[in-house]
């Protein structure tokens, strides 16, 4: 049996097995759990815009939260219906042109999107200018500008109350939906010519430039789609949550993302995907050292923030010990997995 | 012998300044179309900034820049490649994290027509997916003409020195360009290493029907492989010629090792 008809049927077989679990999980497991397997599709997704923009592009962009705050709010105030939207608003009325706007949830999440990928060419219009670290300041701060934006646009927005009641869409096949697509979305540029160009803006923009290549361009262009893939994650997030606020797209929340997409190896989805699943997790599951726990005769009370505590531990540990990340820069492939590790880069795409 | 060509690339009176610093001083040259020539001086002379401001990477303060015709002052350095001429580097700047396929593919997409979505698939935009794989097959035979083939999976940084030199020229000609631009190409050479360049650079004028024109210190290589030589100092041309000319040029000598009668009284001021 060739390399190739053994992937093909792994690839099968992963797939299949993957969608069984998505058919059997909602069944067998509880809203806790699907939570988190959701949360680890939608922090994938918003993983991958970011890798794209500073692993593989080599922007150091910390404006995720911004975009994702763009993504929810737009799609949320779609999908809300007119009479919820009525009664929302306390402090001051509705923009009334906004209040019979409505759409479906797939063309919400499209247009969340669009919207944030519009905000940030115009973003990155201007700030792409910078390189390497005042790039991510700048970044910061239109960040922060998107929030206090949202938080004061009250007849718009709602304020700081924000908005509730947004109808849960976001089940698991529409998650994994939509982390499929940007997967697939993702693979194929990486794999084509555009994918080495972007590279080699990040490598070297002086050697790119005299390749013929407007690194200005290619670079706005880049950081745009990564909004759009920021916005459609914070779509999806806000249609999982059912409630959403500018309080919740500080700066931590890029932060998040920023550790899924270094865990995992700046310039590797695979690792991105990895890194998702293992933060995700942890971040919930070490919220058990938050309990008090009794050993043997030694009573512990309930530490709030502990598992903050032991997570910078795992990612110093991280930082120690695999410097590059989980994956570095290299993607997963069935070769690799069974040992046939050639260049390792070179069996890109198997998944 | 110059006068039948026509020159192919024009400096007319190129002057660069930064703040009071006069890097390149009332320049003019013609690079004549087909030949390989030279461009060489003392450190310090001004040499790279020549190149700099002809590649578009500097726009010149004064005078203008003309390729085939057609004006090429303060362009963008991408627009220049587009015009028709590449470059390599000093210190040698290659796509490190990609394979030496990759490298060479990069170089391609400048002449590449489909867009970058026409990537997600194969199947709705098939002249793109037939574009995509002849890049990869014409990047592999340019990597075979240049003797590379075998290591197009490697990653670039870990090729050896001199092969990563030839990289880097292999990626300039993806560009297809008609002009090419080198940097000192025997810089960290050993001697048999520069001999075999010789014939390299003759090789690459012929099959790939190239204007060459270099930058370089190893005088064995540039007399060796050089139809006419510019000579720089502090900025300004002191001398043009052939290179036997060259050789007895004594302003060429002089800005090389100094006046015989300058001595320390020359240093000091």
């Amino acid at each position: 049996m060739s390399n190739g008809t053994r992937n093909a049927i792994l690839n099968f077989l992963a797939v299949g097995g993957f969608v069984y679990f998505l058919w059997w999980a909602p069944e067998n497991l509880d809203g806790y759990k699907l939570r988190i397997i959701n949360l680890i599709a939608i922090n994938a997704i918003l993983g991958l815009s970011l890798n794209l923009v500073y692993g593989m592009t080599g922007m150091f962009s910390l404006g995720h939260a911004g975009f994702m705050a763009i993504g929810a709010y737009v799609s949320a105030l779609l999908v809300l219906t007119p009479g919820q939207k009525a009664t929302m608003w306390i402090l001051e009325p509705m923009v009334p042109w906004l209040l019979n706007l409505h759409a479906p949830f797939l063309i919400s999440l499209v247009l969340g999107g669009a919207a944030a990928a519009f905000v940030g060419c115009l973003i990155a219009l201007p700030v792409l200018r910078l390189g390497g670290d005042y790039l991510g300041i700048a970044t910061l701060g239109f960040a922060e500008v998107i929030r206090i934006l949202i938080a004061n646009l009250i007849p718009i927005t709602n304020g700081s109350l924000g908005l509730k009641g947004i109808p849960a869409h976001t089940d698991l096949w529409m998650s994994y939906g939509c982390l499929g697509a940007v997967l697939f979305f993702m693979v194929r540029l990486m794999n084509s010519n555009f994918g080495n160009v972007l590279r080699a803006v990040r490598d070297d923009e002086v050697a790119a430039k005299t390749m013929g290549i407007d690194t200005f361009k290619i670079r706005v262009l880049a950081f745009t789609i990564g909004c759009f893939g920021g916005g459609l994650g914070g779509a999806l997030l806000g249609n999982l949550l059912t409630t959403i606020d500018p309080r919740m797209f500080m700066f931590i929340q890029t932060f998040n993302i920023l550790m899924i997409v270094v865990v995992g190896g700046l310039g590797s989805m695979t690792g991105t995907i990895m890194g998702s699943v293992f933060v995700t997790t942890m971040l919930e599951w070490l919220r058990i050292t938050e309990s008090p726990m009794t050993i043997g005769s030694l009573r512990i009370p309930g530490i709030p923030g502990m598992r903050m505590l032991i997570f910078s531990l795992l990612l110093i540990a991280v930082i120690i010990f695999r410097s590059q990340g989980i994956m570095g820069t290299r993607e997963f492939s069935w070769n690799w997995f069974f040992g046939d590790w050639g260049d390792g880069r070179k069996a890109k795409g198997a998944r | 012998m110059k006068s039948e060509k026509k020159n192919v690339l024009e400096l007319e009176r190129v002057s660069m300044r930064f703040g009071g610093l006069t890097a390149v001083n009332d320049l003019s040259l013609g690079v004549p179309e087909g030949g390989i020539t030279g461009l060489i001086g003392p450190n310090g002379a001004g040499k790279t900034t020549v190149f700099n401001v002809i590649t578009g990477f500097y726009k010149p303060t004064s005078g203008s820049v003309s390729f085939a015709g057609q004006a090429i002052t303060g362009l963008p350095p991408h627009r220049v490649c587009k015009a028709g001429l590449s470059r390599t580097f000093q210190n040698i700047r290659l796509f490190h994290n990609g394979t030496v396929l990759e490298n060479v593919m990069t170089g391609s997409y400048v002449r590449q027509n489909g867009a970058w979505w026409e990537c997600l698939s194969p199947f709705i935009f098939r002249c793109a997916a037939i574009e995509e794989r002849e890049i990869r097959e014409s990047s592999l035979a340019l990597l075979d003409r240049l003797g590379l083939a075998a290591q197009a999976g490697v990653l670039s940084s870990s090729l050896p020195y001199g092969a990563q030199r030839r990289l880097e020229i292999a990626r300039a000609l993806a560009t297809k360009p008609r002009f090419l631009l080198l940097d000192e190409p025997a810089a960290g050479m050993n001697p048999q290493e520069s001999a075999e360049l010789l014939n390299f650079i003759r090789r690459l004028r012929d099959e790939f029907e190239l204007t060459i024109f270099l930058i370089e210190h190893d005088m064995k290589v540039v007399m060796g492989v050089c139809e006419h030589i510019w000579v720089m100092d502090m900025g300004a041309l002191i001398a043009e010629g052939a290179p036997a000319e060259i050789r007895e040029n004594h302003r060429v000598i002089e800005a090389y090792l100094g006046k015989p009668d300058d001595g320390e009284a020359g240093r000091c001021k």
